[in-house]
């Protein structure tokens, strides 16, 4: 059963809905804000909602309470973060919201207004979903077509001339019946593989990685929205590369120093035996603090780019994290020899504050 | 659907007791809900036929989730209303379900009875389903958003009510009469050498003073400041048909549901004191007391940051019977300094209960609290105010001083803890602009909060509005243009 309160209730979620949009950058910038409940929800805390009247200030109203204790007995704590704001009943109201995924990736991608991807390849995987959209002399009850069962009664009526317009009463014989009936449709979707390189060599500190990590999630999020079906591969890289898991992707602690086209070398490889570039929607994303060890790396990193990677990937991403004691250098060699390089998108990244407009950069071109 | 029998037949018999001690209510219809339903029924503040808005769900939301995780559980629901109707909680232990049952004959004896409640309106259940029919009208016509958005408007404006007009008749016809009589100086006659002994000049000067004073204020809109500022909205501010109805049923609501705010204590005082007495004197059987202990016990449980109503409205009855009974009133006994005598004190007059019943039918919280919450009370119930302190960032006891308790008590009782705001001009400067005053009496207003409500204001006034009131003792005016808010100091 329906009950009233749900429509009530409905609409309160979505206002709660309207603030998360309403501050997204605030998430978007401190992840850890977001809780993760399973695999497909977030719960996101949000202030409550409070309609303002003309009212005495709380600090003003001293409270009263009952129990035993001499004066200045400590009887609760006061608010967390103790920024005086306190009112004189302990208490501050915050509500968990819970979203999908997928609501949240709509939300990121209405805020920084993200197109939608445009899929190329061939459409591999083939989904059936169910639509109504015919009609049927048969059919359950509850799919009976109101509109058209009367409309057949009325002609019925009409023909044989026992419509009268003066007392309209219709009523349909069971032949008469319409029902909505439903078709298989069949729709393309296409897959899209998410390749994440990071630097890891001594001068990427906690600080860039923890930018990498929000701003991987982020990207995680909205591809996941646009895709079915997305793989994710992780690469790190110092002096050498390898693949490894997400945990250790996020959690490894590496030093040494950086050499970029391996990394790169590795990605090419994996993209050779494992995705057809015809059939793949491929995205590359590299985070370093943009210290390369010479240039002969350098150039050697822009050979593959230019012979390979540019070519087989849907977006090439470049995310320089500033540190302390990298150059930063790659990111204005990349930009000085690849000038209107469509496909190359780099991006600088300061701080964390940072993120929500690289995230835009990253995904405001639609590929 | 009909009641379980054992509550069928305990509700006949707790009925028939609570008849003979005296207890006087409308006969009180009970229903059984499951938990869920509660919620739904007390988001809606216990009329589950309320017009459609986002706030219930927002009240549901937080009761659902406080059940969830076991913070509280409402047993029971009663509306003012002739007949009344009461909700119980289905799966409630069978001695819980008759502690509630006498609980709710209690509050329907004192909804019928307390004089603050003769003014409401007894068929408020038909009368709050006829409302939420009609804001379903508009919403069908107006559209969802637009009358959301006016109701969320509405809803700022609430406390703006004047509750003690609905006992005393306002008038203004008198004014009307009074004007011919102000237009001249009223000479005595005398004989022109005598004149000046007769009427001096002084005299005639202050005459023609309050007259001009009387020609000014005439020239006041309203002459009197209105405290009822929800009702002078509706007459004087510029709204459409339907938003004027809507305000209405706002307003209606609003003085409904005020005579329940300002009589908390009494009225769950009340029932506490009756479905204990009920229980432990005729009703519990050996086998339940300890569960109805154990209920009990938790009804009256209090919080140190928080006065538990039920306790101290049950407490204050049962202290002022015996005071009755023993007869500890009166000059002898407030005069009387021996503590030994005075705690010993019992001339046996027996008038407690009648006492009792006396008080349940003229107060409500603030005069109970004024006339019955004595200095002993006081330290029997080892009460303390409580204060802020930053620099440790906690509460702290701030004394356990008589005076500074009852003050604070009824400061947070007057006026149900609402401040005093008077549409003071709704001619301000000439421009037809809206002037409020807040009557300041030491606590100033919730300052962010009053901006927004200032513009809430606004937005049915149309023109700038303005708020007088007090902030760290100086006097400010709040305004608000339809685009910004201001704030300035008012120099006298």
């Amino acid at each position: 059963m329906i009950k009233k309160i749900d429509r009530d209730h409905h609409r309160f979620k979505q206002i709660l809905r309207g603030r998360i949009r309403k501050d997204l950058k605030r998430y978007v910038t401190h992840r850890e804000l977001l809780g993760r409940k399973g695999r497909d929800y977030v719960s996101i805390p949000v202030s409550h909602i409070n309609i303002p009247h003309f009212r005495l200030d709380p600090r003003q109203t001293k409270g009263i309470g009952q129990g035993d204790g001499a004066e200045g007995t400590p009887i609760a704590v006061g608010p967390a973060n103790g920024d005086g704001k306190a009112g004189n009943a302990p208490g501050e109201h915050i509500i968990e919201v819970e979203l999908t995924l997928e609501e949240l990736a709509q939300m990121l991608g209405e805020e920084l207004e993200l197109p939608n991807i445009e899929p190329k390849g061939k459409k591999t995987v083939i989904t059936v979903k169910d639509r109504y959209t015919g009609i049927r002399n048969a059919g359950p009850e509850s799919l009976r077509h109101f509109k058209r069962t009367y409309k057949e009664a009325l002609k019925r009526q009409i023909i044989s001339q026992t419509y009268n317009s003066k007392s309209p009463v219709v009523i349909p014989f069971r032949e008469e019946r319409r029902y909505r009936s439903w078709q298989d449709k069949q729709l393309p979707e296409s897959n899209a593989v998410i390749f994440y390189m990071m630097d890891v060599s001594g001068s990427m500190g906690d600080e860039q990685k923890e930018i990498v990590r929000t701003e991987a999630f982020w990207i995680d999020t909205w591809l996941h929205f646009q895709y079915k079906q997305v793989q994710v591969r992780y690469i790190i890289h110092d002096a050498i590369a390898r693949e490894v898991d997400q945990h250790t992707f996020f959690h490894t602690a590496e030093s040494g120093g950086t050499i970029i086209s391996s990394a790169y070398k590795l990605c090419n490889q994996i993209i050779n035996d494992n995705y057809d570039p015809e059939e793949w929607n491929i995205y590359l994303f590299h985070f370093s603090d943009g210290d390369n060890w010479g240039e002969l790396d350098t150039n050697e990193c822009f050979d593959i780019l230019e012979s390979s990677l540019l070519l087989k990937s849907n977006l090439f991403c470049y995310g320089q994290v500033e540190s302390p004691y990298g150059s930063g250098q790659f990111l204005y060699d990349l930009r000085e020899r690849f000038t209107g390089e469509d496909k190359l998108i780099l991006s600088e990244i300061q701080d964390k504050d940072a993120i929500y407009d690289s995230i835009k950069q990253f995904l405001g071109k639609g590929k | 659907m009909g009641l379980p029998a054992y509550i069928e037949n305990a509700k006949k018999e707790i009925q028939k007791i609570a008849r003979d001690y005296g207890l006087d209510f409308f006969d009180t219809i009970f229903e059984m809900v499951d938990f869920d339903q509660m919620n739904e029924i007390a988001s809606y503040g216990g009329f589950p036929t309320r017009y459609p808005h986002w706030r219930f769900g927002m009240e549901y939301d937080e009761m659902k989730k406080g059940y969830a995780y076991g913070l509280h559980k409402i047993y029971e629901m009663v509306i003012n209303n002739n007949p009344c109707y009461a909700y119980l909680l289905r799966g409630n232990k069978p001695v819980d379900q008759k502690l509630v049952v006498a609980h709710v004959y209690a509050h329907c004896d004192f909804f019928k009875n307390n004089i603050w409640f003769s003014k409401t309106n007894r068929k408020m259940v038909d009368h709050i389903a006829n409302h939420g029919i009609r804001i379903r009208k508009f919403i069908e016509k107006y559209g969802a958003q637009e009358v959301e958005k006016f109701i969320d408007t509405c809803l700022s404006l609430e406390n703006l009510i004047d509750i003690h007009s609905l006992f005393i008749k306002r008038t203004r016809e008198q004014d009307e009469q009074e004007e011919d009589s102000i237009k001249t100086i009223a000479k005595l006659k005398s004989k022109d050498y005598m004149d000046s002994f007769i009427n001096p000049d002084d005299f005639l000067n202050s005459q023609r003073e309050s007259i001009e004073k009387q020609k000014h204020k005439k020239r006041k809109f309203p002459e009197a400041p209105e405290k009822d500022v929800l009702q002078f909205l509706i007459e004087h501010a510029p709204l459409k048909r339907w938003q004027q109805e809507i305000l209405t049923i706002f307003r209606d609501e609003a003085y409904y549901f005020a005579p329940q705010g300002q009589t908390k204590i009494m009225n769950e005082g009340w029932a506490t004191y009756w479905h204990s007495k009920i229980m432990t004197t005729k009703v519990l059987t050996d086998a339940e007391v300890i569960d109805y202990a154990d209920h009990h016990s938790g009804t009256l449980s209090s919080g140190t940051t928080r006065i538990n109503p039920y306790k101290l409205g049950v407490e204050l009855f049962r202290n002022i019977e015996d005071r009755w009974n023993k007869g500890k009133f009166g000059k002898e006994y407030e005069e009387c300094d021996d503590y030994r005598k005075k705690k010993k004190w019992n001339k046996k007059l027996g008038m407690g209960r009648e006492k009792i019943f006396e008080i349940r039918k003229f107060y409500n919280d603030v005069s109970f609290i004024d006339a019955f919450f004595t200095e002993e009370f006081c330290h029997d119930q080892n009460l303390f105010t409580y204060h802020y302190n930053q620099v440790e960032n906690q509460y702290e006891i701030a004394n356990r001083d008589f005076r500074a308790i009852k003050q604070s008590l009824l400061q947070n009782l007057t006026n149900f803890g609402q401040p005093h705001i008077f549409v003071e001009d709704a001619n301000y400067i000439n421009r037809g602009e809206l002037y409020l005053k807040q009557r300041h009496e030491g606590v100033d207003l919730k300052l962010d909060e009053a901006k927004q409500t200032l513009r809430n204001i606004n937005k049915l006034w149309d023109k700038p509005v303005h708020l007088e009131t007090v902030i760290n003792e100086g006097k400010t005016i709040l305004s608000f243009d339809g685009e910004e808010n201001y704030e300035r100091e008012l120099i006298e």
